[in-house]
């Protein structure tokens, strides 16, 4: 069955916000919204759950300091144990740790970096290559558009929902059909 | 908001504690003293030390924290400035119980500061330490007090002239008087600049003459800043729990917290710059500071208290929900507010008294907590003079609608 899309856009983020209270108060579940920043606010309204991505940095990073801890006493004790560094010869790792501490950090700081980008991009669909998938361009410069499918809000009338969207103050106005 | 409701009255339970506080240290101080064995009593006088300048530096903190809110326009804290206000009201009081402490050096009714004998200084004499000698003309009498004068003046000047225009704007919205704060904000963050470091040189760093560190001065401030950020979230949050400060959301808390939490990394950070430096390239005159320490078996409190005030916070604090919940913040608040106190503790009694210490316990709280019940008194008082919220604060409403 084929479902439509009706996107509502507007051109600034606060009549796209208190549109979006308005709709929401309605009844009107909103699919998305497309916008070229943040907008601060809007994520408990639209009932976007609250990003796991912090989670995912600790665990990235802790994965950095383990790894860090290895590599420094496989490189340092283990393979090439002994060598006198300004008077601290690399017998144990513990011994030698406060010389390490930095490369733990510094690891754990570049994979928790790393690792958060690159699933934030993976995660969102934006990898270099991947297919735009915002319904149009401009929301990737000065406008903002409100997603809202007709098949979620099967209790409103079509007509009903674009009326709602018309009252409030917006922009442009458009309904796509797409394949279910 | 009804006016009835932003002006702060002490309670009368507050006020006694904070007596009952001041008695418990009043008795700490005078049973430490005829307890206290040392030669010249210079273990009771490093503890006045450290306890003064503990609660002094909470308030140089909360000036400088003050003075940024200004220079960098910050719009959410506004609702909680009065709040540092109270704190950096301490200063006046502060300050010159630290000084006192200086100049009963001077005057030699201790030894806190080695280099104070000025025979240290005389090569005839058989007290010459060619080492101090080197320093004599930054550590030269006229130039020392003289130095702790510009201190004086500044910090209590600043301190007394923030409040005023403060309360100035209150009767009268301005917003030429908002523009002067931010002038004058930023003026006190060049001051601060300079003595924030010279101010841990001249009244911590130079107990332990012989040895100089060029972190030790960020490190001092570090620790300033991030007990000052505690007792603010922690005020913040009893005076939110009488029913003050309705505009202050959990937001607002989140921002301390972060605060908080960000101060002890840079904490952490300075504290193990300093050690691991030192550590890597070994030379005697730098290890001296860590060695002291070693000998007088505090190498282990020294490295607990530096996991406390660092992991405790990393940990506990890392997470969103715990900056945003009163009880994670005042509890790991409260633990590493000791942990700076005993780290200030580590920073002066193995300097000033080598192994001629005997750390009984019941003495060290007493008078901290004497300096605590000296400081809440100040502060609560400061609170009540005033308006709990500003009333014409440019950016009121941008730190009422706080939210992130």
């Amino acid at each position: 069955m084929a479902n439509k899309l009706i996107h509502a856009m507007y051109d600034d983020e606060q009549k796209l916000l208190a549109a979006a209270k308005a709709l929401v108060a309605k009844g009107i579940s909103v699919k998305d919204v497309f916008s070229p920043f943040p907008i601060h606010g809007l994520d408990p309204v639209i009932g976007v759950k609250r990003t796991r991505l912090a989670i995912c940095a600790f665990m990235y990073a802790t994965t950095g300091t383990v790894l860090a801890i290895l590599g420094t006493w496989y490189f340092m004790v283990s393979d090439w144990g002994g060598i006198n560094i300004g008077g601290k010869p690399n017998f144990t790792w513990y011994e030698n740790a406060p010389a390490f501490v930095p490369i733990l950090f510094e690891f754990s700081v570049f994979c928790g970096a790393h690792g958060m980008a690159i699933t934030y991009l993976l995660r969102n669909g934006t990898l270099p290559g991947m297919p735009a998938t915002n319904p149009d361009p401009r929301t990737t410069d000065d406008k903002f558009v409100m997603e809202i499918s007709a098949e979620e809000n099967g209790q409103f009338p079509l007509g009903d929902i674009e009326n709602m969207l018309r009252s409030t103050d917006i922009y442009e106005l458009s309904v796509k059909e797409v394949e279910a | 908001m009804s006016n009835a409701t932003n002006q702060f009255q002490i309670p009368a339970k507050t006020k006694t504690w904070s007596f009952i506080l001041m008695a418990i240290g009043a008795i700490s101080l005078g049973a430490g003293y005829v307890t206290d064995h040392s030669d010249h009593h210079q273990y009771w006088w490093a503890i006045v030390l450290v306890c003064s300048f503990f609660f002094m530096a909470i308030g140089l903190g909360a000036m400088f924290f003050y003075a940024l809110q200004y220079a960098a326009e910050v719009g959410w804290s506004s609702q909680v400035k009065r709040v540092f206000e109270a704190m950096f009201g301490y200063v006046k009081i502060g300050l010159p119980i630290v000084l006192l402490v200086l100049v009963c050096g001077q005057l030699e009714i201790h030894h806190l500061y080695h280099w104070m004998d000025h025979t240290t200084m005389d090569p005839a004499h058989e007290n010459y330490d060619a080492i101090i000698a080197g320093k004599q003309p930054y550590l030269s009498p006229w130039f020392f007090w003289l130095r702790a004068v510009v201190y004086a003046v500044v910090f209590i000047g600043f301190s007394i002239a923030f409040r005023r225009w403060s309360l100035e704007e209150d009767r009268q919205p301005s917003v030429e008087l908002h523009k002067k704060q931010y002038r004058r904000g930023a003026l006190f963050l060049v001051f601060f600049a300079v003595f924030s470091s010279t101010i841990a040189w001249d009244w911590l760093m130079s107990i332990d003459t012989h040895w100089y560190s060029t972190m030790y001065g960020w490190y001092i401030f570090s620790g300033m800043w991030v007990t000052c950020m505690i007792f603010a979230v922690l005020l913040v949050v009893w005076l939110k729990g009488k029913g003050y400060l309705p505009n202050v959301n959990k937001s607002h808390l989140h921002d301390l917290g972060k605060w908080m939490f960000a101060i002890s990394m840079l904490w952490s950070y300075l504290w193990f710059c300093q050690y691991m430096l030192i550590w890597y390239s070994n030379i005697p005159e730098e290890s001296k500071y860590f060695m002291d320490r070693r000998m007088t078996g505090l190498e282990i409190p020294m490295w607990i208290i530096f996991f406390v005030n660092f992991a405790i916070p990393f940990y506990v604090m890392i997470a969103r929900d715990a900056k945003r919940n009163t009880k994670f913040l005042t509890r790991v608040g409260a633990i590493i507010f000791l942990g700076h106190f005993f780290d200030l503790w580590l920073a002066v009694v193995p300097g000033t008294n080598h192994t001629h210490w005997h750390f009984s316990g019941w003495f060290e709280l007493g008078s901290f907590a004497g300096f605590l019940g000296l400081f809440i008194y100040v502060v609560m008082g400061q609170l009540s003079k005033a308006p709990l919220v500003p009333v014409n604060h440019p950016y009121l409403k941008e730190s009422e609608n706080h939210h992130i």
